[in-house]
């Protein structure tokens, strides 16, 4: 079109390896939420019976609206990146705005829960809490931090795809170069799988 | 012009994602009343299995694995086969373990 466009044209990029990349550091985070995994089925393993009595109190309602409020965002996640690659920038940035705002929903049920445990005085080194038995405390210390980690994930996820949002808005990300809302994507859909599990491992033990 | 080689890949159009989306949100009603029935032993299991169904979804569609070179699909299994490993190698362990 003109000399800028040209100028573009000659930049080198490779899109396969930059996802690649992407996946890569993906699974640096697998190997983070994997150890935890494994930390929280021993320790689950060692007190079924702890385990069960504490998740009972979790609100279950929340936690589901939570999954389905993530599941939700993941969607309007893929659907900007379809926009985009349809050549729709407004709709784009309609749908990564509302991903944002759901993960911003997502957080605040959060912290309705966590200020219901803290007010319960089921955090890590209360005197109530440390009067139960260990399968319990461990429970609640594995909760606030494989899910504090998680939410800090959410928290980054946001604040990355806002930086897409500004992208977008610029034209740094176009209709012919969106891998950086594809990475971005990718992250969020991370997080959502690891919620995936963390949603019946705490809530849902029967 | 090279541009438009580069990533012509995967387009799909809007309905495939809500097709999708909704699969997964009715997956998670039904861990949620699954739960609600004791299979004893069995529920951890029934409840992963559909967390692995449904992260499987998220994997192919939203993050466009089915699309994806070979090579992308051979790195998620080797990952996904060391931690496998790395689970039968501590339960092997804690299994014996004195309650």
């Amino acid at each position: 079109m003109n000399t800028q466009e040209e100028a573009v044209v000659h930049v080198y990029r490779d899109d396969i390896r930059s996802r690649m990349g992407m996946w890569l550091f993906l699974f640096s985070e697998l190997l983070l939420f994997g150890g935890l995994f494994f930390i929280y089925s021993v320790y689950r393993f060692m007190h079924q019976q702890d385990f069960s009595i504490a998740s009972k109190e979790m609100n279950i309602f929340l936690g589901t609206l939570n999954t389905v409020i993530l599941l939700t965002s993941s969607l309007t996640m893929a659907l900007s990146i379809v926009a985009m690659q349809k050549g729709k920038k407004g709709l784009s940035i309609f749908y990564q705005v509302v991903t944002i705002l759901f993960g911003l929903t997502f957080i605040v049920n959060k912290i309705i829960e966590w200020s219901h445990e803290f007010n319960a005085g089921n955090f890590p080194g209360s005197e109530v809490l440390s009067s139960r038995p260990p399968g319990q405390i461990l429970y609640f210390g594995l909760y606030f931090s494989m899910v504090g980690l998680h939410g800090l994930h959410v928290l980054v996820g946001m604040s990355v795809i806002g930086f897409m949002t500004v992208f977008t808005i610029r034209n740094k990300i176009t209709q012919d170069n969106y891998v950086k809302l594809e990475a971005a994507g990718l992250y969020w859909h991370l997080v959502d799988i690891i919620w995936i599990f963390l949603y019946p491992l705490f809530y849902l033990i029967t | 012009m090279e541009k438009i080689k580069l990533q012509d890949k995967h387009t799909h159009g809007y309905g495939i994602y809500v097709l999708v989306w909704l699969a997964l949100v009715a997956l998670t009603g039904l861990t949620a009343a699954v739960a609600g029935i004791n299979f004893g032993k069995l529920s951890i299991v029934v409840a992963l299995l559909i967390a692995v169904v449904k992260s499987y979804l998220v994997l192919t569609e939203f993050m466009h694995l089915k699309s994806e070179e070979r090579t992308f699909k051979a790195f998620i299994f080797v990952a996904l086969f060391f931690i496998l490993i790395s689970l039968t190698l501590l339960f092997s362990d804690y299994s014996f373990y004195v309650r």
